[in-house]
């Protein structure tokens, strides 16, 4: 089927299976890399991408599901790694091999809309469902909380 | 003091600058470099290289390690970078192609990379600082010893003038080289780069999504693979409905590979290729292959347990070590303690599953790979396929994590050998389920332990039969054990026997291999021997590592065990984590542990509560470490040992992998789990530096914290834990 959907804020067209994951568009039709293969089954988080707005594993999502929708990616985060939570990854060095990252920053840019001012009880809730197998989850709670002081500092800006 | 040779050389660049290049014989023996540049070559970029230099001041360092994940790419730079003297924000880092003719050794394993480059490697960059002090004094006709460097510059500081390294590059390339044993390394003291907690240097890439990694690789006009085996390892293709996959939507290609019978070679299988990945994944659901009949697929991890049991009721086929009087130390005990300890096989389950690119044309093949050998790789494809190794082409690619997993080239020579019968570039990617089915398995393993204790509490006798998998007088893969492990050399009765069952499973090193179980088995049973005669578990080990047993003339083995630098750790950990002076409530524990290995000490104390119903939560973690003199970053470090911990913590809770049938029960993540966010404690990370040379990072922190915990479980509930994982044991204590 041919599935037209908004990614990153620009429209695409993508001729797919209707089973198609999104995930599988993103990456091999669309050319995005930046979103992950990791499981396959909603068990790792690797592939999470914004689907209006919200966190989403494009594992989970056939082609059919986004006719019209807008998914933000890795790629689309901030045009030029510049949003508080790319900021503070690198500032942290939050990487170790980097491959789950991508799924990492997307979870976080969610859970950042909806509590700008996490604790670590909030992020572990939030960011359960993103495994990292370098477990670089110290890091990842410091980025996030990180990431929320930035945040509120552009604001006042 | 080395016996280490290095050798350099430089070479002028196309058009003037700057080229030196090193080239290590780890072995020491003999010159190895091979790969000079043609005289006159006109390509300026000729990678027999670690430093470039051009006129207009551009600075390249070229990283000759594979990455994935354990931070070499950085961390190697870093030392060439201190020693040529340049500001680390301006350089460009470029990651070596495989050739080992130019580059010396280049794999990621044994945390080697730290102790072999690190006098080497600031050798090359301190050549070309050398060179480059020596064009100033030569363009201004002052004395060497005048000039100095800052970052990036040479100044002549009585004359304030002043040049750039690029400016210099063109004149320093036709002077003669000096020999690097004798070129001055820098003051540690003056160290800016060395020792400054430094970011990895692809984050900016990794944050925006960059497509860095093997699984992001493309190649003009290539198909997307997949490559069905058999759950049997090794088994043959008998049937397949190859033609009717063939008519799946998007697919291209469906045939079958014989594969051989090496359990790291290529395995027999079906090969789909297919527009996209996912077409591949979808048609491969319609595949149908009977698989003939194969020798292991009646094993299972039930009859190796009872086969374990059988053979540890009887003694050990080999003895691997025997010390003193075992016998009559046990004879004259005031105290014995047996015990039987087990752990499971378990997966590496790389964050990126195994992938690989590989393009065949014209008798050439040319492969895009996340090894952690592609030396070892190349030399797999080229016997596989007939192809002479000069035939083949490896680009590094960085690896989303390695663990060890990534040693074996199974995945490089299935990419390879399917794109030469497609005729077709061809990207291979696993699915999840075939990286937790086909991996090579951290070797499940038993021990039948006896200590002995003399009426004051000191342990006089040991013996372990430690029951592996192999045939003969041959360990499978990290199946073994070293005889001159720890307790061995301090207990002056001891004794360590091997018993070996037959197994069709593919095993390999798991980050600490060996240790990671042994730790575990050997530090809990200490911990045992400790509450047996009534001491506290810190007091017994370091009464252990203070009666070593040393032989006849005094001297220990090479690479053996220093207990005073063990001491260190063991009591910095102790301070740090308030060893014996916090009193807690019933159900939360303190356990300790310390494991050598890869020439680094760690010993860590974890805290753990177990709640009245069974629960277990590890609150904290305290690591203590000494890997010598410098901790080159601080960040990547820090990194190193956290991820260490966890890592070990994750495979005590849940990890194990179950053979039933000869295959895998186990298929993703929602029955081989990873240690989640929620269950990741704090890790608290203190070093003790000693005089000695660094040593490498990727695994010596893991080994401890298993032990730890479990010696923590004992603390909380009075229960002791003598297999893994955790998550099988009732740890209900009201």
């Amino acid at each position: 089927m041919v599935v037209t959907f908004t990614v990153n804020g620009t429209p695409r067209t993508a001729d797919v299976p209707a089973d198609m994951p999104l995930l599988w568009v993103l990456r091999d039709v669309l050319d995005l890399k930046g979103t992950k293969f990791g499981c396959g089954i909603a068990q790792c988080g690797a592939c999470t991408v914004h689907l209006n707005g919200a966190a989403t594993r494009a594992c989970q999502i056939p082609a059919s599901a986004v006719q019209g929708q807008q998914v933000t990616t890795i790629e689309g985060l901030s045009t030029d790694a510049t949003h508080p939570l790319q900021r503070a990854w690198q500032e942290l060095d939050v990487p170790q091999c980097g491959y789950c990252q991508a799924g990492q920053l997307m979870q976080a840019a969610d859970l950042l809309s909806k509590h700008p001012n996490p604790t670590d009880a909030d992020i572990d809730a939030a960011m359960v469902g993103n495994l990292c197998r370098c477990a670089t989850y110290q890091r990842i709670r410091e980025g996030i909380k990180r990431a929320a002081v930035l945040k509120r500092e552009g604001t006042k800006r | 003091m080395t016996d280490r040779r290095t050798f350099l050389r430089v070479t002028s660049l196309a058009g003037g600058g700057l080229l030196i290049g090193t080239l290590i014989d780890l072995d020491g023996t003999g010159a190895l470099w091979a790969a000079a540049p043609a005289p006159g070559s006109t390509t300026p970029f000729t990678p027999n290289a670690f430093i470039r230099i051009t006129p207009e001041g551009a600075i390249t360092i070229v990283a000759k390690n594979p990455e994935t994940g354990q931070g070499i790419k950085t961390m190697l730079p870093m030392l060439i970078a201190e020693e040529l003297d340049v500001e680390w924000k301006t350089i460009t880092i470029e990651q070596a192609p495989l050739d080992e003719a130019r580059y010396g050794r280049q794999f990621e394993g044994g945390s080697t990379a730290t102790p072999t480059q690190w006098e080497p490697l600031r050798r090359a960059g301190a050549v070309g600082r050398q060179l480059l002090l020596a064009a100033a004094a030569q363009t201004w006709m002052v004395p060497v010893t005048e000039c100095t460097t800052e970052p990036g510059v040479v100044v002549h500081a009585a004359s304030k003038r002043r040049l750039t390294y690029g400016a210099l590059a063109t004149t320093a390339a036709t002077l003669p080289v000096p020999d690097p044993a004798s070129v001055p390394l820098k003051d540690p003291k003056s160290f800016r780069i060395i020792g400054r907690a430094t970011p990895n240097i692809d984050n900016a890439k990794i944050v925006r999504g960059a497509p860095i990694f093997a699984i992001d690789v493309t190649v003009p006009g290539m198909l997307h693979a997949v490559y069905e085996k058999a759950p049997v390892f090794g088994a043959k293709v008998a049937r397949a409905n190859v033609d009717e996959v063939k008519n799946a939507p998007g697919v291209k290609q469906v045939f079958v590979l014989e594969g051989g019978t090496a359990l790291n070679g290529l395995m027999p299988g079906v090969a789909i290729l297919a527009d996209t990945t996912w077409h591949a994944q979808a048609a491969r659901r319609r595949l149908r292959v009977s698989w003939a009949a194969h020798p292991t697929a009646a094993q299972s991890s039930a009859d190796f347990a009872a086969q374990a049991e059988s053979l540890l009721e009887g003694k050990p086929a080999r003895v691997l070590r025997a010390d003193g009087d075992v016998s009559a130390a046990f004879a004259r005990a005031a105290k014995v303690v047996e015990a039987r300890y087990e752990y499971p096989f378990i997966a590496h389950a790389t964050m990126e599953p195994q992938t690989c690119t590989a393009r065949f044309a014209d008798g050439r093949m040319e492969i895009w790979a996340p090894s952690q050998t592609p030396e070892n790789g190349r030399q797999l494809v080229a016997t596989t396929l007939g192809l002479a190794p000069a035939a083949i082409t490896v680009h590094q690619v960085r690896g989303g994590g390695g663990f060890g997993r990534r040693l074996n080239n199974d995945y490089m020579v299935e990419a390879a050998a399917i794109a030469k019968q497609a005729g077709v570039p061809v990207k291979l990617t696993w699915s999840r389920e075939d990286d937790i089915r086909h991996d090579f398995y951290r070797p499940a393993g038993w021990h039948g332990l006896r200590g002995a204790l003399d009426a004051d509490g000191r342990i006089i006798g040991w013996s372990d039969h430690f029951v592996t998998f192999g045939e003969g007088e041959r360990f499978a893969p990290s199946a073994g054990i070293q005889p001159t492990e720890f307790p061995a050399h301090f207990i002056p009765n001891f004794s360590l026997g091997s018993s070996v069952i037959p197994l069709g499973v593919p095993t390999g090193a798991l980050r600490a291999p060996t240790s990671n179980a042994i730790a575990f088995v050997f530090q809990s049973f200490i911990d045992e021997l400790a509450h047996a005669a009534g001491k506290d578990p810190l007091a017994m080990r370091r009464q252990l590592l203070q009666q070593i047993q040393k032989p006849e003339g005094g001297a220990m083995p090479a690479g053996a065990m220093d207990p005073s630098r063990m001491l260190g750790v063991l009591d910095l950990v102790a301070e740090k984590s308030g060893w014996g002076t916090r009193t807690l409530p019933k159900g939360s524990g303190m356990g300790i542990g310390f494991h050598f290995s890869h020439r680094g000490y760690f010993a860590e104390v974890a805290e753990v509560r177990v709640s009245p119903s069974g629960d277990l939560r590890v609150v904290k973690v305290w690591a203590a470490g000494d890997v010598g003199s410098t901790i080159i970053n601080p960040s990547g470090a820090l990194q190193q040992v956290q991820g260490s911990v966890l890592d070990g913590i994750g495979e005590a809770l849940k990890q194990e992998i179950t053979i039933d049938a000869g295959r895998v029960v186990q298929a993703n993540f929602n029955d081989f789990e990873l240690l989640r966010i929620n269950q990741a404690p704090p890790v608290e990370v203190h070093f003790r530096t000693t005089e000695f040379p660094p040593t490498g990072m990727g695994e010596p922190a893991l080994p401890p914290v298993i032990p730890a915990i479990t010696n923590a479980i004992f603390a909380a509930t009075g229960k002791r834990v003598r297999s893994l994982p955790l998550s099988r044991h009732d740890l209900r204590w009201a």
